[in-house]
């Protein structure tokens, strides 16, 4: 590699650097589409030669099939339209629950006292354990879910919030209070704005988390219709190719989730404010 | 403290006051029994250890293939560009999603239990050594090799002492995903012993109690665990090294 001083000496022109950046990005999109392709066509290979039924290992072909198959008769809308509203459901008793929690902790000493331990223990607790439990009290279906998506997705926000609210610097609630903001324009206008990059960070992580736990509690709940729900009916009729496909519609929700909601709104409130390198 | 002690009271009024059947909301006194009942018949050790096992040796595999692959990838650009889009692909996907389709591929048992836990903290960890090796810094690297270290030297001495903060991190979080995934595998598959599988046992059977033991031992776990394990691990490298800011 070139050292810096001999780059500038050898004065490259802006066209220059501009073409070895273009190869360079090019190079790299083709080695990781070759990843793919790699992948790709050793499943392939070893769902058509390696000796298992296609039924169990099925080649993309047909996953493909069942995609097409199960958009094409509503089963697939029909089951993420039901995911991502309890998803949302959940979400925001998550939301609720834990931004207004974990204010309470970041501001008042005694709810911290009193709250953390309890936090601390039930945080490490998978929500999938409580499921069962929940079940028992709520019955089978949407209430016990989004109830479980909320509780367990809702420490993770708690967590961040407090930690937001502690970090909001003292010398502006300080210069705020000396300017005579009353209790509510302080918290409006200083807490809740400071302390949004954490909550933003939280509420992140808390819907990851409700993602994760969302698909697997469908398992277990018995809804009426969901991905979760499909994976697991799936496996009645060993409809693998069914699986694979759901697993795959999964995760790109959960990309898209991740891309376009959160990046979206931090870019909008706490970017644009200057609070985080963009 | 005190805030232990509320939520207690709190909940032995709820579960006393007839609102449901005690069946649903034992009071503490009927967890307490329960719990004293399996520690005493052996069962409750049983099962924590076959959950313990499990998530032991998928983490140990884990950090096998997820440590190296990220030094590799954060050292040499080609490898990071041939495994971040597969990587970034496979993370949105639950790794509970996988179990009904590992069930069928492995059977019930040990295999897709580990399986899951290792999908599940690898990830984590993967990501997290990246970052740590590629946050290293330079001068350090420079310096070395300057002194004339070679490679193995160079990532004894320099790059994972440089990248423990980011890996005692990616530990961290792995851990808990493989925490996650087994008690959920251990409940979707039904090995024959597990914490999980205690838990399902129990909602079958309506044994609330069994279950709050069974929730109380995994949540006292994952708090020594964070506590014991990982606190100390970060006390005797990072902190003792002067790396991160004191808490």
């Amino acid at each position: 590699m070139a050292t810096i001083a001999q780059k500038r000496a050898s004065a490259r022109s802006l066209m220059e650097i501009r073409r070895h950046r273009a190869i360079t990005r090019a190079i790299s999109y083709a080695i990781g589409l070759s990843a793919f392709v790699i992948v790709a066509l050793g499943y392939e290979l070893f769902a058509r030669y390696g000796g298992f039924s296609p039924k169990l290992v099925p080649g993309l072909g047909a996953i493909a099939q069942a995609l097409v198959r199960l958009t094409a008769n509503g089963v697939l809308l029909a089951s993420a339209a039901a995911t991502l509203y309890r998803l949302i459901a959940g979400f925001l008793l998550a939301c609720v629950i834990g931004v207004s929690v974990g204010m309470l902790m970041g501001h008042y000493e005694w709810a911290e006292d009193t709250l953390l331990p309890l936090t601390t223990f039930f945080y490490p607790i998978p929500g999938l354990a409580y499921a069962p439990l929940f079940v028992m009290w709520f019955g089978l279906g949407d209430l016990p879910t989004i109830m479980l998506v909320g509780t367990s997705s809702c420490f993770v926000v708690i967590v961040n919030t407090w930690k937001g609210v502690k970090a909001v610097k003292p010398i502006w609630q300080r210069s705020a209070r000396a300017m005579g903001a009353t209790d509510r324009d302080l918290f409006l206008r200083v807490i809740l704005p400071g302390s949004l990059p954490y909550i933003l960070i939280g509420l992140r992580l808390g819907l990851a988390n409700a993602w994760r736990i969302l698909i697997a509690v469908e398992m277990v709940t018995s809804v009426q219709r969901g991905l979760g729900w499909m994976i697991f009916g799936a496996q009645t009729f060993l409809n693998t190719d069914v699986m694979l496909a759901t697993i795959v519609v999964i995760g790109a929700i959960g990309l898209l989730l991740e891309k376009q909601v959160f990046q979206r709104v931090e870019n909008y409130t706490v970017a644009r404010w200057g609070m985080i390198a963009t | 403290m005190i805030g232990v002690v509320a939520v207690l009271a709190i909940w032995e009024a709820f579960a006393r006051s007839g609102m449901f059947s005690t069946a649903l909301t034992p009071p503490i006194e009927s967890i307490a029994a329960t719990m004293f009942d399996m520690i005493r018949d052996g069962s409750l050790l049983e099962n924590t250890l076959a959950t313990l096992a499990r998530v032991f040796l998928g983490f140990a595999i884990a950090v096998a293939i997820a440590v190296p692959l990220g030094v590799l990838m954060g050292r040499y650009w080609v490898v990071e560009r041939f495994f971040l889009p597969l990587i970034s692909v496979l993370v949105p996907i639950p790794s509970l999603a996988w179990v009904p389709l590992l069930l069928l591929w492995c059977g019930i048992g040990d295999t897709a239990t580990i399986l899951v836990v290792i999908y599940a903290a690898a990830f984590p960890l993967l990501y997290n050594v990246w970052r740590g090796v590629t946050a290293v810094n330079p001068l350090w690297i420079r310096a070395a090799r300057v002194m004339g270290a070679n490679q193995w030297t160079l990532l004894r001495k320099v790059i994972v002492p440089g990248a423990m903060p980011y890996i005692i991190t990616g530990a961290r979080l792995g851990f808990g995903r493989a925490w996650i995934g087994v008690v959920g595998a251990e409940l979707l598959a039904s090995p024959r012993l597990g914490l999980g599988e205690v838990i399902f046992n129990a909602g079958e059977y309506l044994q609330s109690s069994v279950m709050f033991s069974a929730i109380i031992v995994i949540g006292a776990l994952g708090v020594f665990f964070e506590r014991c394990v990982f606190q100390a691990m970060e006390t005797a490298t990072v902190r003792k090294w002067g790396m991160s800011a004191g808490r």
